[in-house]
Parts: C-alpha cells; sequence; structure tokens
C-alpha cells in the first residue's frame, strides 16, 4: 500500500495520522499487516464486547483453542480479529471452557490445537479431547471444520493432538474445509497462509452480515496496547542472584518497571521476553564459518548486517531438524545424516546440542544467505510471573534459572535465560504479557490452596502469596518446594519465612534432594503428607503444579493419583477420573514447560 | 523489696525441662536451618553453638537467603586424649558431615567441628557416640571440659593426674537425660519428677565453670586462668595431692570496668582423693552464691572478689569438710609444648606437632587432616590434644618412630622452622564463624606471628620465646589477657593491646594502647623489642621487661589494678 493511497482513502485521520499508519504499514509483513487489521477491528468493538453474537449459530464461526504456552491462543485470536473484520461474527473460546455437547449446533468450528512433549494435550485440551474419543460423542454430520494443529518437529509425535482431533471429527460424520495445517515452531507463514485459506473458504459456508461482526472477546483480556508483536520496553530496575554463592545454578530475580505503560496481569499470567543472543556467541558462530558479521543481508525488505541479524532476529539456542538435516546434506557428517530418520536420537541432539556445536564439529563452507535462511525467526520467551500487582503495583517480577548445558567440554547458555540473567539495572527489554486464564488463584478468597512449584516452578506461587497477603485473603495456602540445596538454593528463603511467621502461608514442605544420601524430591513430600492432602481436598482446595513438564510433573501426578487412591479408597481409574473433575472444576491447575 | 529480675537465660534453664527446651520441635523444622532464640541458649549445655558465616551476611540478605546457619560442636574429651580409632572416626566425620572440612583442636585441649548444619547434627553426636565421644556440657552453664596436662613423659605421675581429672568430669556431669533422648534416641525412662541434677539442681550454674589440672612445672594448661585449679603435688614420682587454686577466668567486657579477667587465688593444700568432693562444694557454693542477674559478672570470680576469698574458701571446707592444708612448694615453669621427639620415663616416644592455631586441614602449605589420618591408621599409642592448640602422638615404640615421623614430615606437620614465639603463641577462631569476633585472630594470627618473628630477628631476640595471644574479643578463649602480648579483637583490624603478663602465667597483663591498628601495634612493638634487647637482664623474660621498666603497671589484684 503505498503512502498516496492512505492519504486519499484515509478522510477520517488527520494527516499526521495518516502518515503514521503509512509509516507503521511500510514496517509490517503481510502477518502482521493481518494481524494489525484484526486488532484494529476488534478495537474499534470494545464498547461492544459484552454483546453476544446475534445471529443464529448458522452464520458463526466458533474459534476453539487448546494452548499451553499462549501461542494457539494468540492464532485463534488473530483469525478472530480477522473474521470479525470480513464481517463474521465469532464465537472465540478456551476449549476448557466449551461444552462439548453444543458442537451437534455448529455450522462451522476451527480447532487451534497445540501438542505437547510425547503427543501430550495442553490442559485446557484434554477434556474435549477425550469426549471426542468416547462413546457419549454425539454425531456431527452437520459439522464443517479446520484444524491448525501447532507443534514442534523434532518430538516423534509431532502435532499429535491436531491428528487426533481430525481424527476424531471426521469419525464423527464432521467434515473438512481445509486440509489440516501441521505447524512447527516458526509457524508465522504458515498460520497466514492457513488464515487466508480459511476465510476464502468460509465464504461459502457462513452469511456475512456484511458490517463488521462481533466477536466473543477473552475474559479479562489485558487491556493494554502492549503484545508479543508490539512489546513494552521495560527497564529493568533490580537483577539479584538468589542462589548462594556455592549454588550449582544460577538463579536470578528481575524485577521490571512497567511505569505507565497501563499494562496489567494478575497472579498465574506469563511474561514473555523477547531477548537478544550473545554477543560471544555470535562473535563465535562467525569466526567458526568464516563469515564476515557486516555482510548486508537483504530479508523482509529491511537490509540489516549479518550481525545484526544473528543478534536480535535469529534462534541460535535452540537447534531445528530442519536446520539439522540441512547441515547433515552440506557436511554429509555420518553422525548427522544418521539422525535425520530417527526422532527419538534427533530430538536427544537438539536438547544437548546448539548451533555453535554444529559449527564447531562439523565444519560446512556455507554463505551468509544460506545460513540465515536455514535459521528460524527468534521467539520470545515465556516466564511465569513471580510477583502479583497487588504488592508490588507497577512492577513485574521474574525468576530466572540460567539454562547452562555442559556437553563435550563445551558450555552452552540458554538464549533467554543468559540474557536475562545479564541484563543490568537501567537497562530496558522488551515485554509483554501472556495472559494464563488456566492459573488461577481461586475465586473465593477463603478456598484452601495446595502449591507444588519446586525450582523456578516457584515463581507463580510468590504471587500467589503476595496477592492472598495484599487483599487479606484469608484461605489456607500450602506450599511443597524442592531444590537440590537448602543452604544455596532455596528460592525467596526469606519471604517464606515472614509469610509463615505472618500465618499467610499455613504449611510448607521442603525437599532437597542433594543434602542426603538419598534424593528427595516433592513427589516424596506429597506422598508424606497423603492424608493431609486429602483433607485439604477435602475441604475443597485448590491445587497447583509449576515447573519442570517432563519429570516433576509426571512423578507429581503420580503421586497425586495415589494419594487419591490410598486415601480415598479408590481405584486407578476412578482415581484418575477424580482428578479430571478436579480439573474440569478448575480445582487442579498446572503451569508447566 | 520486689524481686530482682533474673537474667534471661535463667528462666530458659528453670523452663527447660532439664535442657530439652523446644530443641527436638527446632530439629523438625526445616524452613530455617536455625533454633528458636531460647534453645539457642539450650543447646549448649548439648555442646554446641549456633553461628554464621559472617563473611556472608549481607550478600545473603540480598539473595533472599537466610544468613548460613551453622553448628560449631565441641567434643568432651577430658584431657585430651583420644585413641587412633576415636582419631580415625573424629577425622571421617569433619569429611563428611561438617562444612569447614576441617578439625579445630581447641585451648581447652579437645576438638570442635565447624560448619555443621542443622540436619547434620544428630548423625553427628551418634557417630561421636559410637567412639565413646560426646559433646555433653561441653558448653553451656556447667562445668566444661576438664583439663589436664598430657605430659606423656612423665607417664606415671601423669596417669595419676589424669585419672582424677577424669573422674572430676565424670562427677561432675550433668545428670539430665535430655541429650540421651533428643540425640541418641533413647526412651525416656525417667518422669520430670524424678529427673534430679544432684550438683546442679534444675537451674544449672549461673555461669561457665572450668577446671584444669597442671602437672608442674608445666603450666601448659594455665591453671591459674580457671574457676577451679588442681596443682598436683608428688613425691617421689608419685601424686600425694594438689596445691588448690580457684577464681580465675579470662572474659571481660570491653569498656565495663565491673568486669575484667582474674587470676585465681591460691587456697591451699588437698589430698587427691579428696578432689571430686572439694570440687562439687566449689560448684554448690558457686550455684548457691553466684550472682544470677547479671550474667556479665557471673563467674566464680566475681563471686569470690564479692564475698571475700576468706568467706568462700570457709563455705567451701564447711560444706566439703575437708580442711585445706598450707600450700606445698611448687615451682611453676613453662606454658609452652616440647615439640619434637621426646622419651618417656616409660622408654616410650612421644612427638608433640606444632598445629598452628590447632586447625587440622589440607590446604596448599600442608596436608594436616591426611596426615594425622595416615598416623591414625598405623599409631599404636595415643592422640593427646594440648592446651596450646597442638597434637601429640604419644606413646610411639622406638621401633615405630621413623615411619611416623616420615609421614608427619611429608604431610606438613613438622616444620622445617618454628620460631620460639610462634611455639608459644595462640589465637582464638574468631571471625567469620564466631558471633562475638569484633576482628580476625586465627585468619590473622600466621601474618602477624611472622611481623613479629621479624621484629625478633630484627634485634636479634629469636630464641627468646615471647606468649602472643590473638582474640577476636574480650571474652577471652584464647587467654589473651595472660599473654606477655595480648592482642584482643575490638573492630575490624583494631585491637587493644596488652602487654605485662609473666611468661609462666603466673600474672596478668594489663592494656598497653587501645583500639590500635597493626601499624601502630608493629612500630611499637619495634621499639619496645629494641628496649628489651639493649637492657633486658640475663633470662628476663619479656613480660617481666615491661613490668620491670614501668612500660606498665604489674597487675597484682585484677578487681583494683586490671583498669586504670
Amino acid at each position: 500500500m503505498s503512502q498516496n493511497a492512505v492519504s486519499s482513502m484515509a478522510l477520517p485521520l488527520s494527516q499526521s495520522q495518516a502518515e503514521k499508519l503509512s509509516q507503521l504499514s511500510a514496517e509490517l509483513d503481510p502477518l502482521q499487516l493481518a494481524w494489525t487489521s484484526g486488532y484494529l477491528a476488534a478495537k474499534a468493538e470494545l464498547p461492544a464486547q459484552s454483546r453476544l453474537p446475534q445471529t443464529d449459530s448458522a452464520s458463526v464461526m466458533t474459534i476453539l483453542y487448546g494452548s499451553q504456552t499462549g501461542n494457539g491462543r494468540m492464532i485463534a485470536q488473530t483469525l478472530a480479529n480477522l473474521a470479525t473484520a470480513k464481517g463474521y461474527s465469532v464465537n472465540l473460546q478456551s476449549m476448557a471452557d466449551y461444552k462439548p455437547k453444543q458442537l451437534t449446533k455448529e455450522t462451522l468450528v476451527t480447532f487451534v490445537v497445540s501438542t505437547h512433549g510425547e503427543g501430550e494435550a495442553p490442559d485446557d485440551a484434554i477434556e474435549l479431547h477425550q469426549y471426542l474419543a468416547s462413546k457419549r460423542a454425539a454425531k456431527l454430520d452437520k459439522l464443517q471444520f479446520s484444524v491448525l494443529a501447532l507443534g514442534d518437529s523434532s518430538y516423534e509425535f509431532f502435532c499429535q493432538m491436531g491428528k487426533d482431533f481430525e481424527q476424531r471429527l471426521i469419525a464423527l460424520g464432521a467434515k473438512p474445509i481445509l486440509e489440516r495445517v501441521d505447524c512447527d515452531v516458526d509457524y508465522q507463514q504458515d498460520v497466514a497462509a492457513w488464515q487466508q485459506a480459511l476465510l476464502t473458504q468460509a465464504d461459502a459456508i457462513l452469511q456475512s452480515s456484511g458490517d463488521s461482526g462481533s466477536v466473543v472477546p477473552f475474559q479479562q483480556a489485558t487491556n493494554s496496547q502492549y503484545d508479543k508483536f508490539n512489546p513494552y520496553q521495560a527497564e529493568v530496575i533490580v537483577s539479584q542472584k538468589i542462589t548462594g554463592r556455592d549454588s550449582d545454578r544460577s538463579i536470578s530475580h528481575v524485577e521490571l518497571d512497567l511505569a505507565d505503560s497501563g499494562i496489567s496481569y494478575q497472579a498465574g499470567d506469563a511474561l514473555g521476553v523477547w531477548f537478544e543472543n550473545s554477543t560471544a556467541l555470535v562473535d563465535e558462530i562467525l569466526t567458526g564459518l568464516q563469515l564476515d558479521g557486516n555482510t548486508d543481508i537483504e530479508l523482509a525488505g529491511k537490509t540489516q548486517t549479518l550481525q545484526q541479524l544473528l543478534l536480535q532476529h535469529k534462534e541460535l539456542t535452540q537447534l531445528s531438524p530442519k536446520l539439522i538435516e540441512q547441515w547433515a546434506q552440506a557436511s554429509q557428517a555420518a553422525p548427522l545424516l544418521a539422525l535425520i530418520d530417527d526422532k527419538p536420537a534427533l530430538r536427544q541432539f537438539m536438547l544437548q546440542h546448539q548451533l555453535a556445536d554444529l559449527v564447531a564439529h562439523y565444519p560446512i563452507s556455507v554463505t551468509a544467505e544460506q545460513l540465515v535462511s536455514w535459521l528460524r525467526d527468534l521467539t520470545p520467551r515465556l516466564y511465569s510471573i513471580a510477583s502479583s500487582q497487588q504488592e508490588v503495583e507497577d512492577e513485574v517480577h521474574l525468576t530466572v534459572a540460567l539454562v547452562a548445558d555442559e556437553h563435550q567440554g563445551e558450555l552452552r547458555y540458554g538464549g533467554a535465560s543468559s540474557y536475562l540473567s545479564q541484563v543490568t539495572e537501567g537497562q530496558n527489554i522488551k515485554v509483554y504479557v501472556e495472559p494464563n486464564h488456566h492459573f488461577r488463584l481461586p475465586e473465593n478468597p477463603d478456598t484452601p490452596v495446595i502449591m507444588i512449584g519446586p525450582g523456578t516452578g516457584v515463581a507463580p506461587f510468590r504471587s500467589f502469596m503476595q496477592q492472598r497477603s495484599a487483599l487479606g485473603h484469608g484461605g489456607d495456602n500450602w506450599l511443597f518446594f524442592g531444590n537440590p540445596h537448602f543452604e544455596q538454593d532455596f528460592l525467596y528463603q526469606t519471604e517464606w519465612q515472614q509469610w509463615l511467621k505472618q500465618g499467610v502461608l499455613t504449611q510448607l514442605d521442603l525437599a532437597f534432594s542433594r543434602d542426603q544420601a538419598e534424593k528427595i524430591y516433592v513427589q516424596h513430600r506429597l506422598q508424606q503428607r497423603a492424608k493431609q492432602v486429602w483433607q485439604w481436598l477435602e475441604r475443597g482446595a485448590h491445587l497447583y503444579i509449576c515447573g519442570d513438564a517432563n519429570r516433576m510433573a509426571k512423578d507429581v501426578e503420580q503421586a497425586l493419583i495415589n494419594i487419591a487412591m490410598q486415601q480415598g479408597g479408590l481405584d486407578e481409574a476412578a482415581a484418575e477420573q477424580y482428578w479430571q473433575d478436579l480439573r474440569s472444576n478448575k480445582r487442579y491447575q498446572k503451569d508447566v514447560y | 523489696m520486689s524481686e530482682q529480675k533474673l537474667a534471661v537465660n535463667e528462666y530458659l534453664k528453670t523452663d527447660s525441662d532439664y535442657l530439652r527446651g523446644s530443641i527436638q520441635q527446632g530439629l523438625d523444622t526445616q524452613v530455617t536451618g536455625a533454633f528458636s532464640d531460647g534453645d539457642q541458649q539450650l543447646i549448649k549445655f548439648h555442646g554446641f553453638y549456633q553461628q554464621d558465616d559472617r563473611d556472608l551476611r549481607l550478600e545473603r540478605k540480598a539473595q533472599k537467603l537466610e544468613p548460613l546457619y551453622s553448628f560449631m560442636l565441641r567434643a568432651r574429651v577430658p584431657g585430651g586424649i583420644c585413641s587412633p580409632q576415636q582419631w580415625l572416626a573424629v577425622d571421617e566425620i569433619a569429611s563428611s558431615l561438617t562444612s569447614s572440612n576441617s578439625i579445630r583442636l581447641t585451648t581447652r585441649q579437645t576438638f570442635q567441628y565447624h560448619g555443621i548444619p542443622k540436619r547434620n547434627l544428630k548423625t553427628l553426636i551418634q557417630g561421636l557416640d559410637r567412639q565413646a565421644l560426646d559433646s555433653i556440657a561441653a558448653c553451656g552453664d556447667v562445668n566444661r571440659n576438664v583439663m589436664c596436662n598430657p605430659n606423656p613423659h612423665v607417664s606415671v605421675l601423669h596417669q595419676q593426674a589424669y585419672d582424677w581429672a577424669k573422674k572430676l568430669s565424670d562427677e561432675l556431669l550433668p545428670h539430665t537425660a535430655a541429650y540421651a533422648e533428643i540425640w541418641l534416641d533413647k526412651e525416656k525412662l525417667l518422669s520430670v519428677e524424678d529427673e534430679v541434677e544432684p550438683v546442679y539442681g534444675n537451674t544449672y550454674l549461673p555461669r561457665k565453670f572450668k577446671m584444669a589440672v597442671a602437672v608442674p612445672p608445666d603450666n601448659d594448661v594455665d591453671v591459674y586462668t580457671n574457676d577451679l585449679g588442681f596443682i598436683a603435688v608428688a613425691e617421689a614420682g608419685e601424686l600425694i595431692g594438689f596445691n588448690v587454686v580457684a577464681g580465675g577466668g579470662m572474659g571481660s567486657t570491653h569498656g565495663d570496668v565491673n568486669t575484667f579477667p582474674r587470676l585465681a587465688d591460691e587456697l591451699g593444700f588437698i589430698a587427691a582423693q579428696d578432689c571430686v568432693e572439694f570440687a562439687k562444694a566449689v560448684m554448690t557454693v558457686q550455684r548457691d552464691w553466684g550472682n544470677r542477674v547479671d550474667r556479665k559478672r557471673a563467674r566464680l570470680k566475681y563471686t569470690i572478689v564479692d564475698h571475700g576469698l576468706a568467706e568462700f574458701s570457709a563455705e567451701v571446707q564447711q560444706r566439703s569438710g575437708i580442711q585445706l592444708q598450707a600450700w606445698r612448694d611448687v615451682v611453676i615453669g613453662d606454658r609452652g609444648d616440647r615439640y619434637g621427639w621426646v622419651e618417656g620415663e616409660n622408654k616410650q616416644w612421644h612427638l608433640t606437632l606444632f598445629i598452628e592455631s590447632g586447625r587440622v586441614k589440607d590446604t596448599a602449605q600442608g596436608m594436616l587432616q591426611t596426615g594425622l589420618r595416615e598416623i591414625a591408621k598405623i599409631h599404636q599409642g595415643d592422640f593427646r590434644m594440648t592446651a596450646n592448640q597442638n597434637m601429640i602422638i604419644a606413646n610411639v615404640d622406638a621401633a615405630d618412630k621413623a615411619q611416623i615421623e616420615q609421614i608427619a614430615r611429608e604431610h606438613g606437620l613438622l616444620r622445617a622452622e618454628l620460631s620460639a614465639t610462634r611455639g608459644h603463641s595462640i589465637a582464638c577462631v574468631a571471625l567469620p564463624t564466631c558471633s562475638l569476633a569484633m576482628a580476625e585472630a586465627e585468619r590473622y594470627f600466621p601474618h602477624f606471628i611472622d611481623q613479629v618473628d621479624a621484629l625478633q630477628q630484627k634485634h636479634g631476640i629469636s630464641e627468646q620465646a615471647i606468649v602472643v595471644r590473638i582474640t577476636g574479643c574480650p571474652n577471652g578463649c584464647a587467654r589473651p589477657f595472660a599473654a606477655e602480648i595480648g592482642l584482643v579483637g575490638k573492630a575490624p583490624g583494631k585491637y587493644n593491646f596488652y602487654l605485662g603478663a609473666s611468661y609462666e602465667g603466673t600474672r596478668l597483663n594489663k592494656m598497653y594502647r587501645e583500639n590500635v591498628d597493626e601499624a601502630v601495634i608493629l612500630t611499637e612493638l619495634d621499639q619496645l623489642f629494641g628496649q628489651y634487647a639493649a637492657q633486658g637482664l640475663a633470662d628476663e623474660t619479656f613480660g617481666n621487661f615491661t613490668v620491670r621498666t614501668g612500660i606498665v603497671n604489674a597487675v597484682t589484684d585484677a578487681a583494683k589494678d586490671f583498669h586504670g
């Protein structure tokens, strides 16, 4: 769109507004443009937010998302904005909030669903996923649908949830209007194409109302102008290591000033952080590949130096299958070639290596342009917020563990964590709030809560405690925390002691795994307290897990099932159902990664 | 007249259920590495103190971590004698259960551990128990570890003196079963009503109580600095009894002239077999007469000053039914240890090793801990910890001498050069673990002695041993007020500087300069050594020289002349 076009079209805008719009639109890539159009359309609708679609279901596009990290939710939101702009009425919901029986009344439903770990559903999709496979599931002859699957191709069960949803919907008689799209970590182009195709197809199915449509907005959407693609530049006001000097781990407490940004968040939300790669790492890669950092590269209409691109825009600390495949072909290195068709081995390799290791161990000759084309775009990382605005007002606090892995004598750092561990007070970093509606304190201030958060998983529970303490909420609070060493790794020790003393924290159980011969973890403490945990649950307690998804959360879940079996006299299936029911009632929530 | 409010500790003791307090709950609490304030007083009776790494206080506060709490546990080893098997266990415990990875030999002939996390206390005490070692009453308001000159070369007399020291320790041990219950998981056998402390009662003593047995001419135990001292009197190499001294003690408070260090008064002679009953009487008089309102004036020395020696002595004789006889002539000679090999009367050999500040640790300077462990693995005799923080490998067959000496040499346990002064000097632990310390002591000691050595060399007086003692505070663990050169910490890098004690430990020193730094101290010493080299009489010790020439006045009655 040329600048002239804007000024001639944009009669309601002042000259300077029109200029700003032109300037902005020139900077945006196609996806960003699409998103912005939806965003502005939704913005224009704000006063009518509470209005539900007036039209009957035949003209409503229902968009359901199952999302763990917020990407799915964001894609669903963008689609809703685009659809609304086109004049459709949209019903946008988390799968967790949607009544499955309702599907029989729908005309067109879009499913955006992510896959985690070894083919697992995000928490908010579990119930719908189970329903579709159950005998209770009703025929869906009249339903047309589309599935957008999100995943990580380095896992064996890539986009498994999307495949499951599609397969089950077809089995129930529903008809896909598009081929399923499986998106990898760098999903932006695929998503943009899918959204366009979907909206084109939708024309034939839904009647557009002609005017701009309506969208059922998110509950409690942040009312800030800042989000993933328009992050806020927050000033670092505190950056403090909070593990002791003899700790094996480097964990930092970072406080950011939101100042007058208007950004608000709730206990349980995450903060998205855009980071830059370290100059040392970029130098190592450039030197290793004998590339000149000053080489100009043109990408998406912009020219930048290779160094700039690697520092700010390209993913260097997480490998992708595509990159490994390219590298394998270029180097013809047998160990890499062997990975291409062996997903478990590939996954393992990716966990233990970075681009810099490829550069060091499998030398290739590559041009700057090739390298850039192989690399994914940098994506922001999400951190569970460790503060409550009821306590800290215009600040947001994070608990950041420096990811440092030694492999073959090389120490490699996580991209965002090394960036955040090295930020200095006064520096600005780009952030946005990623709401997590599925990790919330109970509405009733007197409801007891059990919080299981070893390691940095303790972060949201600090926000919970700040919130309950600041608001004077009287419900009992019980924390299970663990880490390797009591003296070195007891995150926020003095704060927990204070809350205990004040009676805000009712009970604190600790598992320091390396302080004795046998390893003790939070699941062991849970098991030891089984009777009391059950009593709390009988009293209506909400239970939360935050932290490592792969090992801790699984072990804790097993302990919880055991507790339900032992204390509740349930068999295994009933115990699983017990927790499923608690999950449905929002009494059992997880924030694991 | 309203009843006077007692010192806080008195109520703690009374309410403690014979020293149990809430120690068990404190052990069960995981959220802190500390005990409650009240229990922190009670745990001393069980042999350990709560400490924290003072170097890290501010750093950890910023890290939202509590201070790095740990515990210093002092064992009870009457006379400082332990077997090689015991030493191996002591050594293993230091490596596996403490963060300091070292053993500290103390100025009272025992060893202590630093850096024990709370969760390891029980395991550690059980480990000691398996070797028939314990820490009961190693600290607290009770009779502490009983010292006895280790004198292995005078084997018959030493054995007799040692047997009495051991008996004094055993007889005056608290009777409470709290230690066995809490640490050794022993069933509670008695109800509280049945539990009695025949000597102590349920409030124990007003303050700590220290005892030592000296065997002249050695005074390594610094017998006059004890609450109660027994000086062995022998006839034809056999022990016949003791000269008894009472009312010594080092502890004082900077700036408080009501407090002062004091040397013990000479009471008279008693027969050897009466020593336990006599000691009990001294302790019960102190129990009943001692000051329970002001802990700073609660030691026996103040009881004697306040009541007068005659009244005190009469009361003790009356309670014990033992008449004091006339003081016997004895010669008190030297407070140092005999370094290197000495052959004893029993034809066994004894090797005294200099352990700087008593710190048994593997460092770049020497693998002392490993060396002692290797010796313990082959040694057939015993280990003796000295009052100068040193270690004697005692009772070695002539045939085994070479092997033990080789191990000692390989591990840096035999210093090539040990100055006379360094060999006679000691320091307390102080920073970073001791909560009372105002300045460095152990960590500063090697450097300071280097400077003193250099000055002695400069003035050609290196052959003369000078007793130098450094403490981080005026509590006096390294008996600084009985040193010819005493440095007592006042603030980081600043010390009160004392001169004038006798070499033998029979006269206290006096403050010469207040609150001065190293530069001032060394400048002064440079001048004083110059004068001493030029004007000292033949065989005149440095302490006597400073008094004779009026550099400081002699302290003869500390209550009146230590201050001012």
